[in-house]
């Protein structure tokens, strides 16, 4: 025991995470490298020693308080011992696993004028060799020492005085730090960003709302491209194979008035697939052209393999907010399978190409128009998990109505720039519900209701487990197979995070952010 | 297209312009267009309690009410906000809606034959089995509390998607009918619930709690209330009565 420790020691002092040790993730499961557990987002651990014949024995281990008023989304890094955690707004903690005591903290005070539409949020950091990267709620991105939380850089992304944030965890690939924007309900022009990280020097950026004289210019009416939107936050994939980043992209500008947007609106509510050195566009999917729902297709993707129409194919799955389950050919961005997978009045399907077929006056109007699914959608940004034991697909799903208000907006830099609202359908009750489907068809396996609709994500493990949590507080674990409840915690604050898994020692953990803290979760000894 | 003149005007008085827009497309549904109440408080006076100053009413709007179905507004810019508070201070500055009846007769029906103590509180005595009326005359308009006497389930909450999911509010007034496993049969109102358990209050106070798995029935009763309507138990004037005390319950002593 004392040798596994003063190794232990020994290895977080020299915390190197090279791009080799991301990309073989699923190889050292004890670690929890990147946002999503590997570059194919698939949020499945390894590890197997909690299972469903002995998860009944899972207790807290330990818990820290965040000193913060905002929702705590964040997904904690787990690297040789060590957590590194991020706090609303934009602060980063580094936490021993074994004690949960605090190693160090980085503090960044928010200037007065930030904003964003939903909270001064983080979801989670970026570690490539000894730095630890943060994308922060003023629209920085920042490189910590990794031993230490003490600042190597600190570049400007944008200006938050015109409605840009940062709220997504960065995307470490190769020798480059990816990161999106938020700030589609102010107007702005989204893009994704990549940046050297030894020395925060941009090295390319993909604007999503194409400029003047660019091609796609021509899917918004007038001068409507220059409110476009369409930003990048939440975390993406990456296929080393191809060099290729994945990457959803958000609601058009102004949300719910599209008279003056006329057109597809590209890039929005799309999937991205660009070449990682360069930037550079190799195919794109639009899941919801000339939306008026915002329904941002800032869902994660998940990277795949399956056979679909009778041949073996490299795969993308997309669990979108507009309801609809996509399998989309990974190389070529073709569309191959769609299906429902939550409640919605807005479409009769979708077409051979994987366009929706709308269903008339679904459209917001002054008067409201009652439509499924709700604004937050079928599902949000909350992670889905893949399992390739179960070979299922687990989406945390939102089973709700809204009505959708048009308005008229003006553009002013900083101010929202939505054109409408919404609000819930008067004496309906909300529900959700955590769905396996089969990832190839999109068929469902099983699914657990859930009393409203899930602002958390899921984890599966090769124990043949999924965790999940509920805004009502309480950390559950399901069969991965049957769907069937096999454990559940109270932990006594609303879950608005994703679960991730650990080695400590020699013993697996589990963690979830709830209400202002973060709690870990291992076996009792027995 | 603007005016010159409409430009020059426009630098006082788009602040309060913006501030009605914000108003009507996010406050109104429950504050009412003119702020005089509803389903929300009436604003529509000159002195807010909870926001006695311009910087409580700025963290009012930003924040929302912990324990109460006032949500925050993480989607508004600061001056958007500021713009609001502009409009909302305006509507206190109209005078506040007569009420006819004798407010001291009220008192006594409050206490002797309308029963109201049994399941409501005030200054912290009474039942808990319907909402505190310690300020409503603050918090609801007259026309929305008679409207509550003669047709309680007028305004029962239609649902609570609001603000649930990040204040973590009891699921308060939910008619809710049981039967336990072991055959108990229980009414009562739902206090809080999530996939696994739920808690109730009955008529007598009492707080029960039941994993779901020992549950054979539950039934929820919305658009339902405990309360009875008191149209033909109080007559009109005595009606009259009651709303004119309910109007003067404003906190405090």
């Amino acid at each position: 025991m004392k040798l596994v420790i003063f190794l232990l020691a020994a290895l977080s002092l020299n915390a190197q995470v090279p791009y080799d040790r991301i990309r073989g993730a699923d190889t050292e499961p004890g670690n929890w490298l990147t946002y999503s557990g590997n570059y194919s987002s698939h949020r499945f651990t390894r590890l197997n020693q909690i299972t469903a014949a002995n998860v009944r024995r899972l207790k807290p281990a330990w818990v820290y308080q965040i000193k913060a008023r905002e929702k705590v989304q964040t997904t904690p890094l787990v690297v040789d011992g060590i957590m590194y955690l991020t706090e609303p707004p934009s602060d980063v903690t580094a936490l021993d696993t074994r004690t949960g005591r605090p190693l160090w903290s980085y503090r960044r005070p928010m200037p007065k004028g930030v904003r964003g539409c939903c909270a001064q949020i983080n979801r989670g950091a970026a570690i490539l060799d000894d730095m630890v990267f943060l994308g922060t709620f003023d629209a920085h991105l920042v490189a910590l020492d990794i031993k230490t939380g003490l600042v190597r850089w600190d570049v400007t992304v944008a200006d938050y005085n015109v409605g840009h944030s940062i709220t997504v965890a960065p995307l470490a690939v190769k020798d480059k730090i990816v990161v999106g924007i938020a700030g589609g309900e102010y107007g702005v022009r989204g893009f994704l960003d990549a940046y050297d990280a030894k020395t925060g020097k941009r090295a390319w950026r993909f604007w999503t709302v194409p400029a003047a004289g660019e091609p796609g210019v021509e899917t918004w009416a007038g001068d409507s491209y220059k409110t476009g939107a369409a930003t990048t936050w939440v975390t993406g994939a990456y296929d080393p194979e191809q060099n290729l980043v994945f990457w959803g992209t958000g609601n058009p500008g102004p949300d719910w008035n599209g008279e003056a947007r006329k057109g597809d609106n590209l890039y929005s509510d799309s999937l991205l697939a660009l070449d990682a050195d360069t930037g550079q566009l190799k195919w794109y999917f639009q899941f919801t052209p000339h939306d008026v729902h915002d329904w941002d297709s800032t869902e994660v993707p998940v990277l795949a393999e399956g056979v679909v129409h009778g041949q073996k194919r490299k795969l993308v799955l997309f669990a979108n907010r507009n309801a609809f389950y996509y399998v989309l050919d990974r190389q070529s961005g073709k569309f191959l399978v769609g299906k429902q997978f939550a409640k919605q009045t807005w479409a009769k399907g979708l077409d051979d190409s994987g366009r929706p077929i709308r269903i008339p006056n679904t459209s917001p109007t002054v008067e409201g128009t009652k439509v499924y699914p709700s604004v937050p959608g079928a599902t949000n940004w909350f992670s889905p998990s893949y399992s390739p034991m179960a070979n299922l697909l687990y989406v945390a799903t939102r089973d709700e109505g809204g009505i959708y208000y048009m308005g008229e907006a003006e553009y002013r830099p900083g101010s929202q720039f939505n054109a409408g609202g919404f609000r819930p359908i008067p004496g309906e009750e909300p529900t959700g519900a955590i769905r396996a489907l089969k990832p190839n068809s999109g068929e469902l396996a099983w699914e657990f209701k859930l009393h409203t609709p899930p602002w958390a994500g899921v984890m599966s493990t090769a124990g043949g487990l999924v965790f999940g949590g509920t805004n009502e507080g309480d950390f559950f674990a399901l069969d991965a197979t049957s769907g069937k409840l096999l454990w559940r915690f109270q932990t006594g604050g609303p879950i608005t995070s994703n679960p991730m898994s650990y080695l400590s020692g020699s013993k697996q953990h589990v963690a979830i952010a709830s209400g202002s803290a973060v709690f870990t979760f291992a076996l009792e000894e027995q | 297209m603007k005016s010159t003149l409409a430009a020059v005007l426009c630098s006082g008085l788009c602040l309060a312009q913006n501030g009605e827009r914000l108003f009507q497309g996010n406050c109104a549904l429950c504050h009412g267009p003119r702020g005089d109440g509803g389903k929300g408080t009436n604003l529509a006076q000159p002195r807010l309690p909870r926001a006695p100053d311009d910087e409580a009413l700025f963290r009012v709007i930003r924040q929302g009410i912990p324990g109460t179905e006032m949500p925050g507004t993480r989607h508004f810019s600061d001056d958007d906000i500021r713009e609001v508070i502009s409009f909302v201070r305006s509507l206190g500055q109209t005078t506040p809606p007569k009420v006819e009846g004798d407010a001291a007769h009220g008192a006594e029906l409050y206490r002797g034959k309308g029963n109201c103590a049994a399941c409501h509180t005030m200054g912290g005595r009474g039942g808990a089995m319907g909402p505190d009326l310690t300020e409503i005359g603050v918090r609801r308009s007259p026309g929305h509390i008679r409207t509550s006497i003669v047709d309680p389930e007028a305004w029962v909450p239609d649902n609570f998607l609001n603000y649930r999911w990040y204040s973590l509010i009891p699921d308060n007034f939910v008619q809710v009918r049981l039967v336990a496993r072991g055959g108990q049969r229980l009414t009562g109102v739902r206090i809080n619930e999530d996939p696994f358990s739920i808690q109730i209050r009955d008529a007598g106070d009492r707080v029960h709690s039941f994993w779901k798995t020992e549950l054979a029935e539950l039934h929820k009763d919305w658009g339902k209330s405990p309360m009875p309507s008191y149209r033909g138990v109080l007559t009109p004037g005595e009606i009259d009565d009651l709303v004119a005390y309910l109007v003067t319950l404003r906190g405090g002593s």
